[in-house]
């Protein structure tokens, strides 16, 4: 099984974001890592559910923890659950908090894997977007990350942002390049509503799709000839270094989410913590945690989520995974569909698999809302 | 309808103490409001019924604010000198797309009550409907409403009655029937003004239907005025246009939101009959009721069989629903002689009907009915009027379908219906309002001064310019000072072409649409470009055209979708990404396809809308 731990605060808000996430009133993080904890040993109890394989720590921004606090929290982790030996532990960090110091606790606290929200190179697009961070604290937060000795870091970086075209985008993947991360996430910026830019669209000068897609395959082409192979819509790896836990998500895993707003996935049963933080510092109180959203997924839904989850991977879904899961054929489920596709040139067979192909990653959804019985 | 009341000797009552009017007003002049005056003031209702009977009437009545049915009321008013009087109150419609229904109401009338607004005068509205009543023989009083408003200039609007209409109006009453000012004044005026009714009891039986409605247990109600003779139970009665018999169930006369039966109703009264009559096409407004076994020489005059003159189709948008909107269709049918409809096929559409109005706000009306009374999802298509076909064999068709237009080298010549409509504006907006009456190939005719601060203006204009916007765009150009009311004209020679609308090179029969030759490029090029804005983009480039005759005028592409991907996938959120997939999934069955492109519905119906800027 896999674990998520949700840590909601930051410094301030970005304009295009949407996550659960906000600025930490005083005290507040205290309370809520308590919270955190007394989850922990209410979820964690009597768990049997085998090996612990990932870790992932995300946010808001999980680098506003201490060294210390980060220490605690997988002590009480460990103490609840059992850790495989080489589990992967990942913890996202923002340029500008981190600090020599906690990134020493946060090895001590068994994190060996860090994703960094660099998001762009240039410093009038992280103006843009709202960010704390200029490109030189991240110069400075990765080359602290590398002697604080994490071998295994990811960076974020963002396409299609107002103003960008592709020159810049090239010249923000080349520079990243320089730094040699083993992981490269680049997601396509969403207009997201709710979010300030939701408000602002029409003046934010967005780059038109033509120009996104050319963003897209220019990706793709840069990091395969550094090295780098695409394994997810969104993510590039070099070789051994794709995220395990986000492979968890797509592979339908087992997962378990803690703390506020966390989204679970255990036995078959796909549910959510409260996104309401006086609701959960009140749960945490009581010693009981309540599930929200709850929703057993029939086998056709796990079906359907086998299907447009494993899509999302460059390697697609196995025939004979489909079969063992299920217990009936991919084809005899889907045919029609994926012969559809496959005439249409969006989807592929390739070593009893079917993926997507490089049109069909561009119209993922219009292939994946096909999958839905 | 309901248990019966204490039933006043009719008979007792004579003919000289009897009233029929009506009141006609501009919209929002404060009809409805001094109707509910005068039957509160005679005594009928408490306040507390007043409102349960507004409550009675439809839902759409009360929220457009205008009178869609005729409601018609008996009370009883004892007058200054001593004498009880029954008054038949008519309301008639208020909408020009009624008007033969209100003038049919006007001829059940000895007389009519003219309301005008002490703040705005005469409108268009209140010129046409004095002309009608005049041109009825009414006597016409008026009455000065709202002089509670701190707008109100009673005394320029007594002016301008005497000025434009011609009527006496020094002694009008000065009310505000919203606040019940100087009803009593209206009330002794109805006595002392309008004429009692005339005819001869015995004489062979006579009656003007001017409403009828139907009921599921009584069959149709005809409502009608007794010019000459007397019915009851029993009579033989006979339709004279429509040649319809019945044998007469049940007399009787409208209290406040129900039918009271009678003995008899003889020459002067108004009332209903029900005879276990099936059908209101039977009923025609405007028809002659006579008895079969002693006749009246010949009818009244003023029939006509009223036509639709606004068609379009109408389809269901969940197909297998074709059964139930015949069924809606049918039942309001039962109500509504005017309402034509027939089934059709159209090759994007399936199975629907094409229906015939008498205006556009009668079309919104029976489409808002269906949709909410009957829980139909509709896709209508573009309303056109019905154009004359002239074939090279001298053969003339009436064309209500654009798909069913001949092939060009068939046809000689077409013709189009054409309104004279008169406009009331203050004379700021006299420039705007010509040029929208030029831009939809109107003809002036003329414009005449009401006073120094406003004209009416006179243009001809082919009705299939004003079904659509033409109010709306009047309204906006003239910030809601121009007034405006038309008649039909009769038909004239036009240069017309069908605009055909291709999509991915495919013709799609249900956008085509018969158009003046010189505005074909216009309106093709704007069919495109609104297409455009509503067909989503496909895995593939979808051309939609504008052609006429077979040749393109107008092209506008929607390119293919590059892009259809979510960069990222929320966490371990799941369940969004599931919920974002079902809504991609569920939009596409709300497509039509039309080939191998999906069209959403409403790309149907925003093409409507040409004229929004």
């Amino acid at each position: 099984m896999e674990l998520y731990i949700h840590i909601p605060f930051c410094v301030r808000k970005c304009l295009y974001c949407d996550f659960l996430s906000f600025p930490c009133m005083a005290g507040e993080k205290t309370d809520y890592l308590e919270a955190l904890h007394q989850e922990i040993l209410c979820c964690g109890r009597g768990r049997e559910d085998g090996l612990v394989t990932s870790v992932f720590v995300g946010g808001g921004t999980p680098s506003l923890l201490t060294g210390d606090e980060m220490e605690r929290l997988f002590g009480t982790l460990r103490q609840q659950f059992v850790f495989a030996e080489d589990a992967e532990i990942t913890m996202e960090a923002n340029p500008g908090t981190l600090t020599e110091e906690n990134l020493g606790g946060y090895r001590r606290a068994g994190i060996n894997r860090l994703s960094i929200g660099c998001q762009s190179v240039h410093d009038e697009e992280l103006e843009k977007l709202g960010r704390i961070h200029r490109f030189a604290d991240f110069c400075e937060s990765f080359s602290l990350a590398r002697k604080a000795g994490f071998t295994n870091i990811n960076v974020d970086l963002m396409a299609a942002l107002p103003g960008q075209d592709l020159s810049s985008w090239e010249d923000c993947l080349n520079r990243i390049l320089d730094f040699a991360p083993e992981h490269i996430s680049a997601y396509s910026l969403i207009i997201e509503e709710g979010t300030p830019y939701y408000e602002q669209e029409d003046i934010l000068q967005l780059p038109d799709e033509d120009t996104e897609r050319r963003m897209y395959e220019r990706t793709r082409e840069i990091l395969r000839k550094n090295g780098y192979e695409q394994y997810e819509i969104s993510n590039y790896a070099r070789p051994g270094y794709a995220c395990r836990h986000n492979i968890g998500y797509w592979d339908q895993t087992p997962y378990l989410g803690l703390g506020l707003g966390a989204s679970s996935y255990m036995d078959e049963i796909r549910f959510k913590n409260t996104s309401d933080m006086k609701d959960y510092l009140c749960q945490a109180k009581a010693g009981v945690f309540r599930r929200e959203e709850e929703e057993i997924l029939t086998l056709k839904n796990r079906m359907e989520e086998c299907m447009f989850l494993g899509l999302r991977m460059t390697k697609g879904v196995g025939f004979a995974e489909f079969q063992e899961k299920f217990g009936v054929s991919m084809m005899s489920v889907y045919g029609k569909t994926i012969e559809h596709f496959v005439r249409e040139k969006l989807l592929t067979i390739r070593e009893n698999r079917v993926c997507l192909t490089e049109k069909g990653m561009d119209l993922a959804n219009t292939v994946m809302a096909e999958f839905l019985l | 309808m309901k248990d019966e009341q204490e039933v006043t000797p009719l008979a007792d009552i004579q003919q000289k103490n009897i009233r029929n009017f009506c009141i006609i007003a501009h919209i929002d002049h404060g009809k409805s409001t001094l109707a509910d005056r005068i039957i509160e003031k005679t005594g009928l209702l408490t306040e507390r019924e007043m409102q349960a009977q507004v409550l009675d009437n439809m839902d759409l009545e009360r929220e457009r604010g205008i009178t869609i049915k005729a409601q018609t009321v008996r009370t009883i008013y004892k007058a200054q000198d001593g004498q009880e009087y029954i008054f038949n109150l008519i309301d008639t419609p208020g909408h020009v797309d009624f008007n033969y229904e209100v003038s049919r109401s006007l001829a059940a009338c000895d007389g009519a009550v003219l309301v005008v607004d002490a703040a705005q005068g005469i409108e268009a509205q209140t010129l046409a409907n004095v002309y009608l009543a005049l041109d009825h023989d009414l006597d016409v009083f008026p009455v000065i409403n709202k002089i509670d408003l701190p707008s109100a200039e009673p005394e320029r609007v007594v002016e301008e009655i005497e000025d434009v209409i011609g009527i006496e109006a020094q002694d009008a009453p000065r009310i505000s029937a919203k606040q019940g000012i100087n009803i009593d004044q209206v009330l002794e005026q109805i006595v002392e003004k309008i004429p009692a009714p005339t005819g001869d009891p015995e004489a062979p039986l006579q009656a003007l239907i001017f409403d009828s409605l139907y009921d599921p247990y009584k069959g149709v109600i005809i409502f009608c005025r007794i010019k000459e003779g007397t019915v009851k139970k029993g009579t033989k009665i006979r339709m004279m246009a429509t040649g319809a018999t019945a044998d007469v169930v049940e007399v009787g006369y409208f209290g406040p939101g129900q039918f009271i039966p009678c003995d008899e109703l003889s020459a002067g009264m108004v009332g209903y009959i029900t005879g276990s009559i099936k059908n209101v096409q039977e009923t025609r407004v405007g028809d002659t009721v006579t008895d079969r076994e002693n006749p009246c020489d010949e009818p009244l005059p003023g029939y006509k069989k009223v036509n639709p003159m606004v068609y379009c189709g109408m389809y269901p948008a969940d197909s297998a629903k074709y059964p139930d909107l015949r069924d809606a269709l049918e039942k309001l049918q039962l109500n509504d002689a005017s309402l034509y409809f027939e089934p059709e096929t159209s090759l994007a559409l399936g199975f629907g009907f094409r229906c015939g109005f008498l205006g556009l706000l009668h079309l919104e009306i029976i489409q808002e009915r269906l949709e909410r009374e009957y829980n139909l999802d509709l896709v209508t298509t573009a309303p056109g009027v019905i154009y004359r076909v002239h074939k090279t064999n001298g053969e003339v068709i009436e064309l209500t379908n654009p798909s069913n237009l001949p092939d060009p080298t068939e046809i000689d010549y077409m013709e189009e219906p054409m309104v004279k409509a008169e406009i009331m504006v203050t004379t700021d907006y006299i420039g705007p309002i010509m040029d929208l009456c030029q831009e939809r190939r109107g003809e002036y005719q003329g414009m005449e001064y009401m006073e120094t601060t406003r004209a009416l203006l006179t243009y001809h204009l082919p009705l299939n310019e004003i079904i659509y916007d033409f109010f709306d765009a009047l309204k906006s150009r003239s910030r809601g000072y121009a007034s405006f009311d038309y008649e039909l004209l009769g038909y004239q020679r036009s240069n017309l072409v069908k605009l055909d609308i291709l999509i991915n090179r495919e013709m799609v029969d249900a956008l085509s649409f018969i158009v003046f030759a010189d505005s074909a490029y216009e309106r093709g090029r704007k069919m495109c470009e609104k297409l455009k804005g509503e067909i989503p983009r496909h895995m593939f480039e979808v051309p939609i055209q504008a052609a006429v005759g077979g040749k393109v005028i107008a092209r506008e592409t929607v390119k293919a979708v590059r892009k259809d991907v979510l960069a990222k996938c929320y966490g371990g959120d799941i369940s969004r990404k599931r919920k974002l997939l079902e809504k991609q999934k569920e939009g596409k069955k709300r497509m039509r396809q039309i080939g191998n492109v999906e069209v959403p519905q409403k790309a149907f119906m925003s093409v409507l809308k040409l004229d929004e800027e």
